[in-house]
């Protein structure tokens, strides 16, 4: 999918010589489109979604291709590039140091203080345990410093990545849908205990359903950045992603059986599995020895959390 | 009691049972004689004990995890899984047949202990056989059919004939006719005893005392754990007297303290269903509630008295938006007027909750904190733009951790760590925020210890004091009589009686419960 949609974008945005936000918004309605027929097969008919989506992968992989006659497209114009590859740099100019993304180091700062200080304020309301206050800013001062010093270095480099940008809207945003949103619990609930959670009023299929759109547009995004940095379609693109992305997730802390795991762990584990991936390609290993290494860790991750589980039933 | 006319050859005898449970005493003291070549029959209330005894026997809870011994002909044994007893020649059937519906009856039959040589199966022997098995439970289909094209009456004899390719001795049918017809009951029965002029000795565990006065030749009653009596049938008396003597023996307990007092004051009518029928939903020639039709006011507990198997959980889950069966026709009126439901948040919205009587399965989600459940099923309140209000989640699920006495570290405490009585109260607190009217209670005491039952009690009693529709449905005949103003009474999926349980007996009730009416 991540190839599919990179694909349409691509014969919208190279072949016909569309606007590059066209490309984008074609490969979004692709990826929700795609999640709605994958959705239907799970959710209303009721196929496991181990089978859809291992169809799907054969599916999309064969309709990339034909979408793309087989060929790489490229190259993107350089408003497409930007996405993956740009950097917000000398909008409020600088000497030596791009003042914009300081800027935008400082806003996400405060933004994450006074955050913290609302929601302290708003369980003191409730008359609920909070930390004490000496405690609480050294807390948040610590995680500012983290923040500015991480711009700082951005800003003696060539300034905010723009995928950056995107990733920390997702995150926040994604993050605000899993925790604390409605639909967010029902997905947990589901998780947790399916047949608990219909009793409950949950409507199971209709969750079900949402979700996959939802996970077409993630993927949607997925494509498009990655068509965007590699400035191609390829139709091999995003061979073997589906690996990574669980990996990332079980690292992160999810459970086979489901029901847990957060937005920041997923990316905790996107980033160990990334960094690992780009060190050893840094380093110069093999391929073949990368994937096998890769192959072991998220071996290790899930039985980590089997160890894990077996451990915290043995306590009772 | 006359002295028994054959001679004392006891085939099993278990001494001094003990079998815990984490925070319950499943069975205490236990003891249970079984003569060769007789059928002896086990009776007792659901949860009294009877399949964890028949577990401890079969191997199912391992020698070491319970105290006492077990005799076979005489020797101790020891058995320390399933494979163990069978191989002594005792197999049990399960009330759920653990038959797979997708293979032939021949696979079935001899699955696990398959007709080869190194390792390939010859089939030829294998039909051979299974029909020579077949002839002697009294089935006669072809041995490839596959067995899920046959009635529940037949897979049961296909069981059967499992148990004699086993070489069995000692065969326990727990609950074989629950699910059968007449016809096929009485087939049933009939094999028993042919099975005992071939020498197997026969356990059955059975709620159906009609049917135990007809075929046992001996009876055990249990009741909390603990042997009451073995009765000899064949000891003169009549089968109404041995019956009564049985029920006497299953639910006679003291009741003195268990249920809290309460004041009753009865309001209009809440809920009521008229001509209410479900179908299982994969045997769609099997009826599971049969034109049932009940009401509840406001300010009243009813009971549902039934036993297993009669179709009393079907009953709720189908009227709770449809959550189990198919074919459901009837009608559901809330204050009077019919209401449609179609799924459960319909039922959540009309004011109607209930609570599972298996909390593990149906009730919780177990890897999450008492807060979240507490607030799963009322979550829309919280939120009422989409997004929940996450201090007041917690300000609401305090509440009710301290209105209903909810032993728990705090309420960002996992609910698998709980006790069953502290996880009962959170799946009460759960349907309370929704603020029900009605609240039907599926085995609300199951599995729970006589401290949190009182507390379970105090808050039902509580709920009516404000004017909600209760409806219990229980299988405990005390609870059943101490709880309830208005009991009615479910045996095979019909209605069998309505009572005022000031004027009820528990025996009276039993005889209502196990009326086998015609279909």
């Amino acid at each position: 999918m991540v190839a599919f949609t990179g694909a349409v974008s691509a014969v919208v945005v190279i072949r016909e010589g569309m606007p590059w936000w066209v490309g984008v918004l074609a490969a979004l309605i692709t990826g929700a489109l795609v999640g709605v027929w994958q959705g239907f097969w799970v959710a209303v008919v009721g196929i496991p979604a181990f089978i859809v989506t291992l169809a799907g992968m054969l599916i999309f992989r064969g309709l990339t291709m034909q979408t793309l006659d087989n060929v790489s497209l490229s190259p993107f114009p350089s408003e497409y590039q930007y996405i993956a590859g740009g950097f917000l740099n000398g909008l409020l100019g600088g000497p030596g140091y791009d003042v914009f993304t300081l800027v935008i180091g400082a806003l996400a700062a405060v933004g994450f203080a006074w955050s913290q200080w609302r929601n302290r304020m708003r369980k003191l309301e409730y008359r609920q345990p909070v930390e004490a206050l000496w405690l609480f800013a050294v807390r948040v001062l610590l995680v500012a410093a983290i923040i500015m010093a991480f711009a700082w270095r951005l800003a003696n480099a060539r300034g905010t990545p723009v995928v950056l940008i995107l990733l920390a809207a997702l995150v926040l945003l994604y993050g605000f849908v899993t925790q604390r949103t409605v639909f967010g619990r029902h997905i947990y609930a589901m998780g947790g205990n399916l047949q608990a959670a219909k009793l409950s009023g949950v409507k199971t299929r209709r969750v079900n359903f949402l979700l996959f759109i939802n996970m077409g547009l993630l993927a949607a995004v997925a494509g498009i950045v990655y068509s965007a940095r590699s400035n191609s379609a390829q139709p091999g693109a995003g061979f073997m992603f589906e690996l990574d992305a669980i990996a990332a997730a079980f690292i992160g802390g999810a459970a086979v059986t489901g029901g847990v795991g957060k937005v920041q762990g997923a990316i905790i584990g996107g980033l160990i599995m990334a960094v690992m991936s780009n060190g050893m390609q840094i380093m110069g290993i093999d391929q073949s020895t990368q994937n096998v290494v890769r192959g072991v860790v998220l071996v290790l991750a899930v039985a980590f959390d089997v160890w894990n589980k077996k451990r915290a039933t043995a306590d009772r | 009691m006359t002295v028994r006319t054959h001679v004392e050859d006891p085939i099993l005898q278990m001494r001094s049972i003990t079998k815990r449970f984490p925070g319950v005493v499943a069975l205490s003291d236990v003891s249970l004689t079984v003569q060769r070549g007789e059928i002896h029959a086990i009776c007792g209330e659901n949860g009294a004990g009877k399949s964890t005894l028949m577990k401890v026997l079969s191997g199912v809870y391992p020698a070491g995890s319970y105290d006492g011994e077990i005799l076979l002909e005489g020797e101790p044994v020891s058995f320390s899984g399933i494979n163990d007893s069978e191989a002594r020649g005792i197999v049990i059937i399960h009330q759920e047949l653990a038959l797979v519906p997708h293979l032939s009856v021949a696979e079935n039959i001899f699955l696990g202990n398959e007709q080869s040589t190194a390792g390939v199966i010859n089939w030829h022997e294998t039909n051979v056989k299974a029909v020579e098995l077949m002839e002697r439970v009294g089935l006669r289909e072809n041995p490839v059919t596959p067995v899920g094209t046959l009635g529940v009456g037949k897979q049961q004899l296909i069981e059967i004939a499992k148990a004699l390719s086993k070489n069995v001795r000692l065969l326990i049918l727990d609950e074989p006719t629950a699910a059968l017809n007449d016809d096929d009951s009485e087939h049933l029965l009939g094999l028993i005893r042919d099975l005992r002029e071939e020498g197997v000795t026969c356990i059955i565990i059975s709620h159906k005392l009609g049917e135990i006065a007809a075929v046992a030749d001996s009876t055990t009653v249990i009741r909390d754990g603990s042997t009451i009596e073995t009765l000899d049938m064949h000891d003169g008396s009549t089968p109404e007297q041995t019956t009564a003597r049985i029920i006497r023996g299953m639910v006679g307990r003291d009741m003195e303290h268990m249920y809290p007092e309460r004041e009753v004051e009865i309001g209009e009518e809440i809920f009521r269903i008229e001509d209410w029928h479900v179908t299982h939903p994969t045997q769609p020639d099997r009826v599971v509630v049969d034109g049932a039709s009940l009401y509840v006011r406001a300010g009243e507990v009813v009971g549902i008295a039934g036993l297993m198997g009669a179709g009393r959980t079907e009953l709720a889950m189908s009227v709770f938006g449809r959550s189990w069966g198919r074919e459901i026709t009837g009608t559901v009126s809330m204050h009077g007027k019919p209401v449609q439901i179609r799924d459960v948040s319909d039922a959540i919205e009309h004011g109607i909750a209930y609570v599972s009587e298996d909390r593990k399965q149906y009730g919780l989600n177990l890897i999450e904190d008492v807060r979240r459940n507490v607030t799963a099923a009322g979550l829309k309140k919280l939120a009422p733009a989409g997004w929940v209000n996450a201090n007041e989640e917690i300000a609401v699920a305090e509440r009710y951790r301290s209105s209903l006495n909810i032993k728990s570290p705090s309420v960002l405490s996992v609910v698998e760590k709980l006790s069953g009585g502290n996880q009962q109260k959170v799946v009460l607190s759960k349907w309370l925020y929704t603020e029900p009217e009605l609240l039907i209670l599926d085995e609300p005491t199951r599995g729970i210890d006589v401290g949190a039952k009182f507390e379970i009690y105090s808050i039902i009693n509580e709920l009516a004091a404000a004017g909600k529709a209760i409806l219990v449905i229980s299988s405990e005949l005390p609870e059943v009589l101490g709880l309830c103003d208005r009991i009615y009474t479910l045996s095979v999926g019909r209605i069998t009686g309505e009572v005022d349980a000031a004027e009820a007996t528990q025996e009276g009730l039993m005889e209502l419960m196990t009326k086998e009416t015609d279909r």
